[in-house]
């Protein structure tokens, strides 16, 4: 469904990634773990044309994404969940899922996956006309979600979704992933919280500056020694 | 009654500034630049108004909407050309940039009008309104200018709010790159910005010269800054901030004018920007919401 190949990016003279390559198939949840700085960012940056890369390809579907306007991309079945969150502080929550639809026409369907985001996610419904800027980190990861499965991706992207949040409100988080997951849409994930990570993933790969060190079904990193040194902290 | 009078005068010369200040607080808030060729735009604006009616002769109707489609084009070729190759240049090249476009304009309009002033003619035809036996008068002008800058106000502020491409300018004015993950265009969005904002200079054009009728290649300078001032004073970026911004910075003026020195009332414009930024840098309206993490 999504396959980087060869990818190299420059932060002007220094290279953040050296010829990465991996491949995201339908219906799967791949994890990108690394450390800080290792480049994952970067390389969903790439993915949705927030930069542009200085070699290699990002195919999705046969399509290779460079060639596109990154304003072009989600209207393809791509939705990215920015590291950080990135709502938009002074809109409501309402308005702010509503952007995530703003490719899509029919008002019918829009409604209809309006419910589904409430539904999945209760406290945004409540808090429907309150300002995104005011909700708390774990409700406005949730709305940042929520507002990515609004323009009914193929595949989220999301980026730290962890970051910040309680223990508690991180294992909220990655029931939610999971369940996006069982619904339906490809998922590829990156997180420096890596036991999470793999916990959920079918397979993941191993970033470190800038280049795939390692990957493998995600239960058998589990038990990989060095992942475990590096990543897991035992 | 002459306070009231005045007072009612510097509500119009407000509302002017008003409509010029939408202008600067919308490229401000979606584009993060100070577009000091604003101005400029409307004494674009009075020329092309005074060429089409004294020098070819055509209604004044046309004139105003050929002035306000030229305008707007001006708008969005300004920044096509100017301004969009700098959008990762620092804020510091943009604002050269953008008074180097300012004196471009001035010099260009020196060039083909000449140095000496034009007489604009009034185009409003509304007769003027006396009230309480003859002792108040309000002009045509005024009685046009008020209505409209309200009806411009709300227009503009159902578009922001209601419409997709005005929600589309709310999300580019708060995060660029958020915008373009929703799949907004935001070079199209700007132009559009930009678009508004010049075609709201030209109205602004036709409600100033139509009051204050000498038009000059620098006519648009000093109502660009009043209404930069405006801009700054009621919030910059917050198109209510404009509003407001405009319509006291109208009544001082005319006030100060009126009641302490006609030589001073720039001044005072002025003294007030500087105090109302060492009391609020934000200014009145402009509002710094904290975002937690």
């Amino acid at each position: 469904m999504l396959e980087v190949k060869n990818l190299q990016v420059y932060y002007g003279v220094i290279q953040a990634i050296k010829d990465v390559s991996f491949t995201v198939n339908e219906g799967e949840v791949i994890a990108l773990i690394g450390a800080n700085g290792a480049g994952k960012t970067t390389i969903l940056h790439t993915i949705t044309g927030l930069i542009a890369a200085k070699g290699g390809e990002v195919l999705y579907e046969g399509v290779d994404l460079q060639k596109i306007p990154a304003h072009k991309i989600v209207g393809m079945g791509i939705a990215h969940v920015p590291e950080g969150r990135h709502v938009f502080a002074q809109l409501s929550v309402y308005e702010n899922l509503l952007m995530g639809a703003f490719t899509r026409k029919n008002k019918a369907e829009i409604e209809e996956s309006l419910e589904s985001v409430y539904k999945r996610f209760p406290r945004l419904k409540e808090r429907k006309n309150q300002l995104a800027g005011t909700l708390s980190g774990g409700e406005q990861q949730m709305l940042a979600m929520g507002r990515a499965l609004m323009s009914k991706p193929k595949i989220i992207l999301m980026d730290e979704p962890s970051m910040g949040l309680s223990p508690i409100l991180v294992g909220e988080i990655f029931d939610i992933i999971q369940s996006i997951s069982k619904s339906g849409t490809t998922v590829l994930l990156v997180e420096q919280n890596a036991k999470k990570a793999l916990s959920i993933a079918d397979r993941a790969y191993v970033l470190e500056t800038g280049k795939i060190v390692l990957t493998d079904d995600a239960k058998k990193l589990m038990d990989n020694e060095s992942v475990k040194k590096a990543y897991l902290g035992e | 009654m002459s306070f009231i009078s005045y007072l009612i005068k510097g509500i119009s010369l407000g509302s002017v500034y008003s409509i010029i200040a939408l202008g600067y607080t919308m490229v401000y808030g979606i584009a993060k630049m100070l577009n000091f060729a604003h101005g400029d735009v409307i004494m674009v604006g009075g020329y092309v108004i005074f060429t089409v009616m004294s020098m070819i002769g055509l209604n004044p109707f046309v004139a105003v909407l050929l002035s306000i489609i030229l305008c707007t084009l001006l708008g969005i070729t300004i920044e096509r050309v100017a301004y969009k190759p700098l959008r990762s240049a620092s804020s510091l090249a943009v604002l050269i940039t953008a008074i180097g476009v300012s004196y471009l304009l001035q010099n260009l309009a020196l060039l083909i009008f000449g140095a000496d002033t034009k007489s604009f003619t009034s185009i409003i035809a509304v007769p003027a309104l006396k009230l309480a036996d003859g002792r108040l008068t309000i002009s045509g002008e005024t009685l046009v200018t008020i209505p409209l800058c309200i009806l411009i106000m709300v227009l503009l502020t159902v578009f922001v709010k209601r419409s997709k491409t005005g929600r589309s300018m709310q999300a580019v004015s708060e995060d660029k790159a958020a915008a373009v993950l929703m799949g907004i265009n935001v070079n199209k969005t700007i132009a559009i910005t930009f678009a508004i904002g010049s075609s709201l200079a030209a109205v602004a054009s036709v409600l100033m010269f139509s009051a204050y009728p000498s038009l000059t290649s620098t006519s648009g300078s000093m109502p660009g800054i009043k209404a930069f001032v405006a801009a700054v004073f009621g919030g910059i970026g917050s198109i209510p901030g404009a509003m407001l911004g405009g319509i006291l910075l109208g009544v001082i003026e005319i006030l100060g004018r009126a009641y302490i020195s006609s030589q001073l009332a720039d001044a005072i414009v002025f003294l007030i920007l500087i105090i109302v930024l060492l009391v609020k840098p934000t200014g009145i309206l402009g509002k710094k919401i904290q975002e937690k993490v």
